[in-house]
């Protein structure tokens, strides 16, 4: 039976495959596998936020009764410097390798320098204890104010700033810069400045980790052929595989990734780091080797999202049309280049018609763990700056937020203030539904120190290469084998979209995500690609199922022709539904390995309530609703989820969570109690509204949804505490302390 | 012909030029005419990735409105709008 939609399975809200293993514990992650005689790895970290390493000695280490081997930065190979593309931030190979295990220098606090395996992990732990390392520690640049002081220590003297392929000869701390200017900048501040308004305002944000539940986990397994098989919990098997033939020099062929459940990532798993250990203590003992971290090293040794420091001026004639705007963005890589500022700088003014603009990009290091992806890596900082100054605007011109964005928002055939035009998308939409909400309509106690808070946000999307493998049993069931990792729900997603195709149910699809031996190359679960893509994927592999059938059925029923429709087969006088061809034709197969293209960006516009303790500092949320472009719900239900759970992360970053560190450069706060997430205490229903303008890219429509939702919150909030107060509030997290601050309170 | 957009950071090779009209079906023969014409351009485009000429990885290339996945092969049309822009990354 068709839904409303016009579709049978599209749009329905099944019970996930994985679901049952999920909720009684039996699906099985990383750390939970076990072998006889398996060996466990402890890492030795930097104690210094940047050290010259002058002498390491393992022998006493070496010798402790248990330990079987201890490997250094010297027993890696050496890596050449070169870019490879492996998730969706590129990589250089020589840094790659030296942040997983440090040679000469140490660039950060937690930077591995020596891994020790041995029998139980208490003794491993007990021998990195006598491992001796003598360091001659150097002055560190923990922030970008610093590291781009004329006089400032400079971590890689082999580092010159890169303009656009373009390279200086000065050693620097400015890896990349990069810049987007169309229009006549002056002209449109002249404008502004003389009908209008002008805004310019200098926002900070610090450092905040994805805070995934699941700690980096690695199960190495060396047979004498060389096979090399890792069990490992990762957002790309096939990215973990290249990045472990290329650091450890092993043929990718002789290589098999098994990905386990994930219990998050967000982008922190894509970038190796206990892995190629693992994989090399095996490879050097014959055992098998896991390597699991503790939370204080996935807080200091893995890759959390950026600070950042921006600038923004904007300007709109009096009738609130934005004739200018300028940002400069300057973002920390930590301690090697490759943060995401390049994305910051596409995504910020992106929901925006902006005839005159400048956005300079500036990528940074300074002596923290590497920056990594996090849920639509860059933007939300950038979108930050460019909403909140957005807010002012509307404020200074007494023009609702919403208005606002209606008169200036982005269109189909719009040029987008970076240059190319838009297709089909759906901002528009997005803002009409939150103006019409009954949120929105609502009254706040502005007595109470209550305010309410509006920003849009976009993400890009991505697209890529996926496989899919369908196989039907002779009972009309479907084995889908996919190479995605499902961190969000893809399993059900993608095994839907290949049951629309066939016209059966979704539950008589059982998804699997299989290891690199198994399935064709895929690439990882990330930038919001893995519905839209590994489902088109699918949905080709369906499709040629199909086909299969229709010429063996045509055999069976000795016809020239058969159709399929409505999930049934047919001929002139014969007809019969896919499960009783698939009792004729099974085994079909089905394997389709594609690159794919299509992907539409997604736009956001949150609505949120907060009220200010004016005694405390504090602020709660009242009440939030998200509404968002999803092109075309598969699952409302977990497209809901990722947008709760972008929503219950941006709160963290606007409101608690930061990288506290100390004046060396070590981290303050590495755990859950001190780095403070949200949790369901902090956070109210987060309310949703899914808004379909279908993706001409897909099929079905569909456009990719888990990072759009990161976006909009940390404006939106900082929006609602800038009217609750009456202070414009500039940087994050808005602690009690910075908001008491704010108040002049302290 | 193409419309290609340049970069302002590129511009010093194009006489300050912020359009221009190239010939080319694909990425890489627009490239190579553009090379011809404004010498340099590859240079700060491109890489080489085991000695074969790629577009490099930080630079994002958009033909009418779409980021490309087909790298140097990836068809132009004839009134088609070519931009190079910084390549953004994705997260979950």
């Amino acid at each position: 039976m068709k839904s409303g939609n016009g579709y049978k399975v599209i749009g329905s809200r099944p019970i996930r495959h994985d679901g049952v293993d999920k909720v009684t514990g039996r699906a099985k992650y990383g750390a939970d596998l076990n072998f006889p005689d398996m060996l466990y790895g402890k890492v030795l970290r930097s104690p210094h936020a940047h050290a010259k390493i002058i002498s390491l000695d393992v022998s006493q280490a070496l010798e402790y009764p248990g330990v079987k081997d201890i490997i250094t930065g010297s027993d890696l190979p050496i890596v050449e410097e070169r870019i490879a593309e492996f998730g969706e931030i590129p990589e250089n190979m020589r840094f790659l390798s030296d942040n997983v295990l440090a040679s000469e220098k140490v660039f950060y606090k937690g930077q591995p320098i020596a891994v020790v395996a041995a029998t139980d992990i208490h003794t491993a732990e007990e021998a990195v204890d006598l491992i001796e390392v003598e360091y001659e520690i150097l002055a560190s640049v923990t922030t970008v104010e610093e590291a781009i002081a004329p006089d400032a220590v400079v971590l890689h003297q082999s580092l010159t700033t890169n303009t656009l392929g373009e390279k200086t000869d000065i050693p620097t701390n400015i890896a990349s810069h990069f810049r987007h200017e169309n229009g006549d900048l002056s002209l449109g501040f002249s404008q502004a400045e003389t009908n209008g308004v002008v805004v310019e305002r200098t926002f900070t944000t610090q450092t905040v980790h994805q805070g995934y539940i699941e700690p980096h986990t690695a199960t190495a397994k060396y047979n004498p052929d060389g096979e090399l098989t890792i069990w490992t919990s990762t957002q790309g098997a096939f990215a973990v595989r290249d990045q472990v033939a290329e650091i450890l020099r092993h043929s990718a062929s002789k290589i098999k990734v098994v990905p386990l459940e994930i219990g998050g990532g967000f982008g922190g798993k894509i970038r190796v780091y206990v892995i190629p250990l693992a994989a090399l203590l095996s490879i050097r003992t014959g055992l098998p080797v896991k390597i699991t971290m503790s939370r204080e090293e996935v807080f200091e040794g893995t890759g959390p999202a950026p600070a950042t420091l921006i600038r923004v001026k904007i300007g709109a004639t009096k009738d609130g049309r934005i004739t200018a705007a300028e940002a400069d963005l300057f973002y920390e890589a930590g301690a090697y280049p490759g943060s995401a500022v390049g994305a910051g700088a596409n995504c910020m003014f992106t929901a925006y018609k902006i005839p005159n603009l400048r956005i300079d990009g500036f990528d940074v290091v300074v002596n923290k763990p590497r920056s990594s992806a996090y849920r639509a890596p860059g933007a939300p900082n950038g979108s930050f700056a460019a909403e909140c100054v957005i807010d002012e605007i509307c404020q200074k011109l007494e023009i609702d937020p919403l208005e606002f964005r209606l008169f200036n928002g982005a269109k189909e055939g719009d040029r987008r203030p970076t240059g190319p035009i838009h297709g089909k998308i759906g901002y528009i939409e997005t803002v009409s539904a939150a103006q019409t909400h009954e949120h929105y309509q609502s009254e706040i106690d502005i007595l109470k120190r209550q305010g309410r808070g509006i920003a849009s946000g976009y993400w890009g999307n991505g697209a890529g290469r996926s496989s899919v493998n369908l196989t039907v049993n002779g009972d009309g069931t479907i084995m889908l084998l996919e190479g995605s990792t499902d961190i969000g729900g893809s399993r059900a997603s993608i095994a839907m979209q290949a049951a629309e195709v066939l016209g059966i149910a979704s539950e008589d699809v059982r998804p699997a995500v299989v290891d690199t031996n198994t399935i064709g190359e895929t690439g990882v679960t990330g930038g919001s690609r893995t519905t839209h893509a590994t489902g088109l994927v699918a949905i080709r592999a369906a499709e040629d199922v199909i086909a299969q059938m229709k010429g063996q059925m045509a055999d069976h029923w000795e016809v020239n022709q058969v159709e399929f429709a409505d999930g049934a087969f047919s001929s002139s006088n014969k007809s019969c539904d896919f499960k009783e061809a698939a009792k004729i034709c099974a085994p079909v197969v089905g394997s389709v390995t594609e690159s794919t293209g299509g992907a539409g960006g997604g736009f956001g516009t949150h609505i949120v309530d907060v009220e200010v303790d004016e005694e405390t500092g504090k602020v709660e949320i009242l009440r939030y609703t998200a509404v968002q472009d999803v092109g075309t719900a598969i699952h409302p239900s977990y497209v809901e989820g990722q947008m709760q759970g972008g929503v219950v992360q941006g709160i963290g970053w606007a409101l608690s969570e930061e990288y506290v560190f100390g004046e060396n450069g070590d981290m303050k706060n590495s755990s859950f109690l001190d780095y403070r997430m949200p949790t369901c205490y902090d956070t109210p229903m987060i309310d949703t509204v899914l808004v379909e303008v279908p993706n001409p890219g897909h099929p079905f429509g569909v456009r990719g949804v888990g990072e759009v939702p990161l976006v909009p919150p940390l404006a939106a909030i900082a929006n609602a505490v800038s009217r609750a107060i009456g202070v414009r509030m500039t940087d994050l997290p808005m602690n009690p302390g910075v908001v008491l601050k704010a108040l002049d309170k302290i | 012909m193409a419309i290609v957009s340049i970069p302002s950071l590129m511009r010093d090779l194009t006489n300050e030029k912020s359009q221009v009209e190239i010939t080319g079906t694909t990425i890489r023969e627009l490239l190579d005419n553009m090379e011809s014409e404004f010498p340099g351009v590859k240079e700060r485009l491109c890489h080489q990735d085991d000695g074969i000429e790629r577009i490099s990885p930080y630079i994002g290339v958009y033909i009418d409105g779409v980021l490309i996945e087909r790298g140097m092969r990836s068809p132009i049309g004839p009134n088609s709008e070519v931009h190079f822009l910084p390549a953004m990354g994705g997260g979950c």
